[in-house]
């Protein structure tokens, strides 16, 4: 029998979640040649994604569909996942670091007694011991440590965006095993679900994300964001202080006590560059920070400054995207 | 109702890291209660105010975490407890596999955590112990009404936001905006020193627990980004040369 690792797939508005396919190659980089990595679905309707899974290079999916798996539901979701684990037997169980998998993670560690290490931003082989060294950042990327396995089996939360697709073959399959969904007595029930906007791109899994701080100065203000940010598809973040003058969602908050995102661009405006604001978005690839005043510290980690106001520069940001655009020279 | 919350001492949000001998430097370091086991102390101290019963506060850490503990029985908290694991190299699994030992031990009707703490960052401790405890859990909560027994809850989903019922007792995870944490009163100070903290060690534990099951190999720090251009020149023009040193430069839009 190969050594068998699983990779947690996550359907989201109709469709995978771009983690899905990261997940493979996190547990294909782990897992070495001759392993199987298999995908796991769970959800209602989710069969039908099992041969894009098998495309980006899933060896089996595992699917277990239940009108209960509708919406994530910890006790539904952990018992139909330990299903899947008795069925396969791996050694290794890898998540996306996401509302999802931070949630039902530590309860598949903990049934397996098993260590997990948790947000990985990357995965390499020891050339001298022979074990894996996992990356992740601590003090929410003020600094990184590396750590291993000392269990027989891990398990794993890797952070969206930081591992790369692997490569899609048209018409590749892989066989389906149907796992029959362990009806058990919930103790707790899901009543509802509001979704955000429709159509909002995804923080954590954004190429491109623009920031509003307390320089917007209303709900209002953060409009022109919004458009630069559906201009460019991207998705709207925001500092603390935007979130606890209340002109958005805490949601949006970025940093040490929010999100952490590593995004291609990073667009500040009206955000003066706290310790706690830059912990979550130092490690984007590309930093621009828009800001009126000249000494904000946001400036010394920005790879581009405009000093302005955000007012004025963001809409003509919008508009010259805009037209370049429309006229193919940006795209 | 008895509440037990469980907390961690981190090194304040404003410090920056620096690596001495290849381990992060306390020096000089100033500790807080982590800021999402504010949220749960608050939470704790406004339900026992509501329905009655006592708010225990427990902490695994080194001798200083009983400032933090300190911190939460000035807010509000009845009594702590301290287990301390001086020098102990542990991880989630030993940490939650020790608050297991203890709290199973205890009668309670809920258990209230922060969502992560701001050091470590993994979220993996409190929702490890609702398994291991065999309690039902909802992670990163922005709302929590008590009722007959049953806890109406709403949990923060990537922006969305799931309403949920669960059955007491139960494990709760904080998220930011679930409540205002409040300061300690100087009256909430003078009080704290006089409750009870119980100070406990590993040695009160099955060795077995201790054993972590993940180990550090290695931790670094960032090379400092360095400050780039600084644009000039009317916002129009500044705005074009931006998008020119997009393109050209850092190879963005091509
Ligand atoms: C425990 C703790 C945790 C925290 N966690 C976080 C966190 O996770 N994320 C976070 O962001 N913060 C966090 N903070 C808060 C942080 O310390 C800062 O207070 C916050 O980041 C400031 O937000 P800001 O930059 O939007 O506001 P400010 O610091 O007020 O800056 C506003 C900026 O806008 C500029 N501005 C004003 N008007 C305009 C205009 N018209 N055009 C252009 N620029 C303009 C100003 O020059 C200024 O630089 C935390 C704090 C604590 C204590």
């Amino acid at each position: 029998m190969t050594t068998v690792y699983l990779a947690i797939a996550e359907v989201k508005g109709g469709a995978l979640r771009q983690v899905s396919f990261e997940v493979i190659t996190a547990a294909r980089q782990a897992s070495g040649e001759g392993s199987t990595v298999a995908s796991v679905l769970i959800g209602s309707d989710v069969s039908r994604f099992a041969n894009e899974l098998a495309a980006y290079g899933a060896d089996h999916v595992y699917v277990v569909e239940h009108n209960d798996l509708t919406h994530y539901n910890a006790e539904a979701y952990d018992a139909s996942l330990q299903a899947v684990i008795q069925a396969a037997q791996p050694k290794a169980i890898f998540f996306g670091h996401t509302s999802i998998g931070k949630d039902l993670a530590p309860l598949s560690a903990a049934s397996l007694q098993a260590g997990q290490i948790s947000d990985i931003i990357a995965l390499e082989t020891d050339a001298a011991s022979g074990s894996i060294l996992y990356t992740r950042p601590i003090y929410a990327g003020k600094a990184f440590e590396q750590r291993t396995f000392t269990s027989a089996q891990s398990v794993v939360t890797v952070r969206p965006n930081n591992f790369p697709l692997p490569s899609y073959e048209t018409g590749r399959t892989a066989p389906v095993v149907n796992i029959a969904y362990p009806a058990s007595t919930l103790r707790t029930f899901i009543r509802d679900v509001v979704t955000q906007a429709a159509g909002r791109v995804d923080l954590s899994e954004a190429k491109i994300v623009i920031s509003g701080g307390r320089g917007v100065k209303s709900a209002a203000g953060f409009k022109p964001i919004e458009e630069l940010a559906e201009v460019l598809n991207g998705a709207v973040g925001a500092s603390r202080g935007a979130c606890d003058a209340g002109y958005c969602d805490y949601a949006l908050q970025i940093g040490q006590t929010g999100k952490v995102v590593t995004p291609e661009l990073y667009i500040a405006c009206g955000i003066s560059g706290a310790i706690q604001h830059v912990a979550g978005m130092s490690q984007s690839r590309v930093i621009i920070a828009i800001n009126k005043d000249p000494d904000a510290p946001i400036f010394q980690i920005a790879d581009y400054g405009i000093v302005g106001d955000l007012f004025e520069v963001v809409p003509l940001l919008t508009a010259q995207f805009k037209q370049q655009l429309k006229s193919g020279s940006v795209d | 109702m008895n509440i037990i919350v469980l907390a961690k001492q981190t090194f304040d949000t404003e410090e920056k890291i620096v690596i001495e001998q290849g381990s992060i430097s306390e020096d000089g370091v100033k500790f807080v209660l982590n800021p999402y086991d504010e949220y749960a102390v608050e939470q704790a101290i406004q339900l026992r105010d509501e329905h009655g019963g006592k708010v225990t506060v427990i902490a695994i850490g080194p001798e200083r975490a009983t400032e933090a503990l300190r911190t939460a029985l000035a807010m509000g908290a009845d009594e702590a407890v301290l287990i301390s694991d001086e020098g102990a190299a542990l991880d989630e699994h030993a940490v939650a596999q020790i608050l297991h030992a203890y709290v199973s031990q205890q009668i309670f009707d809920l258990i209230l955590g922060g969502n992560f703490s701001v050091d470590n960052g993994s979220g993996q401790v409190a929702i490890r112990l609702a398994k291991l405890l065999s309690i039902p859990h909802v992670g990163s909560i922005t709302k929590l009404v008590i009722q007959g027994g049953q806890a109406e809850i709403e949990r923060d989903a990537e922006g969305d936001t799931e309403q949920l019922t669960a059955a007491l007792p139960a494990l709760f995870t904080a998220q930011q905006g679930l409540n205002e944490p409040r300061y300690p009163s100087l009256q909430g100070i003078m009080k704290a020193k006089r409750k009870p903290l119980q100070q406990l060690s590993l040695s009160d534990f099955d060795s077995i627990h201790s054993q972590p099951l993940t180990a550090r190999v290695s931790v670094s720090t960032p090379p400092p980004r360095q400050a780039g251009k600084r644009l000039s020149g009317a916002p129009a023009e500044q705005v074009q040369q931006l998008i020119g040193l997009l393109q050209t430069e850092a190879k963005l839009f091509t």
